[in-house]
């Protein structure tokens, strides 16, 4: 009976109607149901594995506190940043955060415009991983400057000095960009909580709870005069988050191309820095979602597909960004520059050939294991392949960051860069903000869009019931207890 | 005069105002997204203006069941971005040509090209705020206390029911007329919301 439905179900979507698409939700859920499954986990108590990594996650950011407020004490020396490398890890920390955050936006923007029904499921988590890797980037950049009690000096705030920060620097565009895309993530992830908040609510037992997510709900209803706005305010977020998502991690490639350095001094930066982001923002989704689609049982939601798609959204940018690895070295030779082309056989062959190779390795090699579909479908191998992926893009940014300064036009003032343990505890701490933040956010806030889900379901449509019957719309009419008996039957 | 103009301002957000006698309105429930669509355009047909579905997601093809135009989300939009943009012109032009001329290697004080970023970035900025800031505004939120939270069954709006409200503040409501028609429509309960105020809508839960 199930099967019968579920066809019939999905045939007035397919519009063209060559094939029928796999459901988006599997084991069929109803409405109820995907409430019930996903308000449930912020219901009830979090599982005990939710509390040994919350004790792992804060006690790395405990580290992180720690180095921090050694940095302020001690001042930027305690970091291996020497007199070539002025950019040593925390730039590299902080293009590398900046860039996860770029495939939540991609999933709940760009995904949205294009109508990929499939974003649903994830786009949630992927725009809270977006927010929460926005401020470990935004750390960096800011205990960077040494005298981190002036960072305000980056706003054009007036002061005693009647001094302006310099709008033509492309520091000052980073500042901008990156923290306009903060607050856009924000609101745009905000606009989509506020009817799940209201589930939440309405399901509330007790008056602390109801007060709490009811403050957050602002009193939402449901009501289509407010469907009405709200979606249309949706659609003009996502339209605006597109160009800015683009833009931001081009602006961060200008704080490189806009400098005289070989190596970084090219045009090709700001799509080879947006591709590279995607990338290493699609294996971080993946990591965590495997993670917490296992412990929170929500494998129906989150189906084998979504994440068939993720790797192969991973192989396209892997290879968008082997490729610009290929191309830079071509444009190197071409360009007949000699200190250009010396920065890229240094690259290569030089005392960083490892790294180089580690990068190339794992952003160009691995991702084309996703060719084979056994392999896409595989959790153990895209769990593996989603965190080479992550070390080959930290490693992209180190030797953009790092091999490109540690032998510039004067040789008398090469160095090698070695990185302090402070340098490390601070990048490992940071990876304890990132997953204290994400965790709680599991905890509290419903993990997967819920309104988002059940408008994707067949029975959302309000022409599904028409051909309920006999195919003539109106003959029967259309019983409530029609559809659910496909729910229960599974 | 000015009353009247502030209540239909505020019935285009979904705000109604209650009669004398507290009555706040119908509240029908409907068993799926059909059979809401169809109760719409009949209510609509009846010649209602202030009413309203509630549904836990939206309904394709509701707007024009109710007769809603377009939403007016896109000209505040419009125009927060064309401030953000004339604000980040300004602001560079001013602060660097103006306030306080810097020779940075006989650079232009002022120049559109490097002003480009953060005029982009500025305009999404205010486009964005704007774009949420007008469909609070316009939808009337926050909005902490709706007579509607009086019904027990309503709690399920967010989760799985369907429901279409008509206001006592309609010209055509009729407790008897309105019920019937909602009940021709099919609908599977109706009940009566009295507006008894903010105080006892917790003291009662």
């Amino acid at each position: 009976m199930s099967t019968v439905h579920e066809s019939a179900s999905l045939t007035p979507h397919g519009g063209d109607g060559h094939h029928e698409d796999p459901p988006l939700v599997t084991g069929n859920l109803g409405f109820h149901e995907i409430t019930q499954l996903v308000s449930y986990h912020t219901e009830k108590r979090p599982p005990s594995t939710w509390y040994m990594a919350f004790a792992v996650s804060s006690t790395l950011l405990f580290v992180l506190l720690v180095m921090i407020a050694y940095l302020f004490w001690n001042g930027v020396g305690v970091w291996g940043n020497n007199n070539p490398v002025g950019w040593g890890w925390p730039i590299v920390n902080f293009v590398f955060w900046v860039g996860i955050g770029h495939a939540g936006t991609l999933i709940s923007a760009i995904l949205y415009l294009f109508r990929q029904k499939w974003r649903t499921a994830i786009n949630r988590s992927a725009e809270a991983m977006t927010i929460f890797a926005v401020i470990c980037a935004l750390l960096f950049p800011t205990i960077h400057v040494g005298r981190v009690w002036v960072i305000y000096w980056t706003l054009p705030i007036p002061n005693q000095m009647e001094m302006w920060p310099q709008f033509k620097s492309p520091l000052l565009w980073d500042v901008f960009a990156v923290s306009v895309y903060f607050t856009v993530s924000l609101i745009f992830w905000y606009v989509g909580l506020v009817p799940d908040l209201a589930t939440l609510r309405d399901r509330a037992r007790t008056a602390l709870r109801r007060r709490l997510t009811g403050f957050f709900a602002l009193g939402w209803t449901g009501a289509n005069r407010h469907w009405r706005n709200y979606e249309k305010a949706y659609l003009l977020l996502a339209a605006l988050a597109t160009p800015l998502v683009l833009s931001v991690h081009s602006v961060v490639s200008f704080d490189f191309a806009v400098s005289i350095v070989p190596g970084w001094h090219t045009t090709i930066f700001p799509p080879y820095f947006v591709a590279g982001a995607i990338f290493s923002g699609f294996a971080m989704v993946m990591t965590l979602l495997i993670i917490a689609r296992k412990i929170y049982g929500i494998e129906n939601i989150i189906t084998m597909d979504h994440l068939e798609k993720m790797a192969i959204i991973i192989l396209v940018t892997g290879t968008m960004v082997g490729f610009a690895y290929i191309t830079e070295f071509f444009i190197a030779w071409y360009s007949q520059v000699e200190y250009e082309q010396y920065a890229f056989l240094n690259r290569s062959t030089g005392p960083y050939a490892w790294a180089y190779w580690t990068m190339m390795s794992c952003n160009l090699l691995f991702p084309q294991f996703f060719w084979i579909k056994r392999l896409r479908r595989s959790i153990p191998f895209l769990f593996v392949t989603s965190i080479i992926v992550n070390i080959g893009m930290w490693f992209e940014r180190f030797v953009i960051t790092v091999t490109s300064l540690h032998r510039d036009f004067l040789p008398s003032s090469w160095d090698y860069f070695n990185p302090t343990l402070v340098d490390v505890l601070t990048l490992i701490g940071s990876f304890g903000l990132f997953m204290t933040l994400f965790l709680i956010f599991l905890r509290f806030l419903p993990m997967v869009a819920m309104a988002e889900i059940k408008m994707v379901l067949p029975e959302a449509d309000p022409h599904y019931y028409d051909d309920h019957g006999d195919g003539h719309a109106g003959h029967a009419a259309p019983s409530p207890t029609g559809q659910t008996e496909g729910a229960e039957g599974a | 005069m000015l009353k009247k103009i502030l209540q239909d301002a505020k019935a285009t957000m979904g705000i109604y105002e209650g009669r004398d006698d507290r009555i706040y309105g119908l509240l029908a429930e409907f068993s799926d997204p059909g059979m809401l669509l169809h109760a719409a355009q009949e209510v609509r047909k009846a010649g209602y203006k202030h009413f309203d579905t509630h549904s836990p997601f939206p309904i394709h093809g509701m707007d024009r069941a109710m007769g809603l135009g377009n939403s007016k989300v896109g000209y505040i939009t419009l125009i927060g971005g064309a401030t953000g943009l004339a604000l980040a012109t300004w602001l560079q032009w001013w602060t660097s040509a103006v306030d306080y001329p810097i020779n940075i290697s006989g650079k232009p004080f002022f120049a559109f090209e490097p002003s480009i970023p953060i005029m982009f970035e500025l305009t999404v900025l205010f486009s964005a705020l704007a774009a949420v800031a007008g469909m609070f505004a316009l939808n009337g939120l926050p909005r902490p206390y709706n007579p509607l939270f009086y019904s027990r069954r309503f709690a399920h709006v967010t989760d799985d029911a369907f429901f279409l409200h008509i206001a006592a503040s309609d010209k055509q409501f009729d407790l008897k007329q309105s019920e019937a028609l909602l009940r021709k429509a099919g609908a599977l309960d109706v009940e009566v919301i009295e507006d008894r105020g903010y105080s006892e809508l917790h003291a009662e839960t």
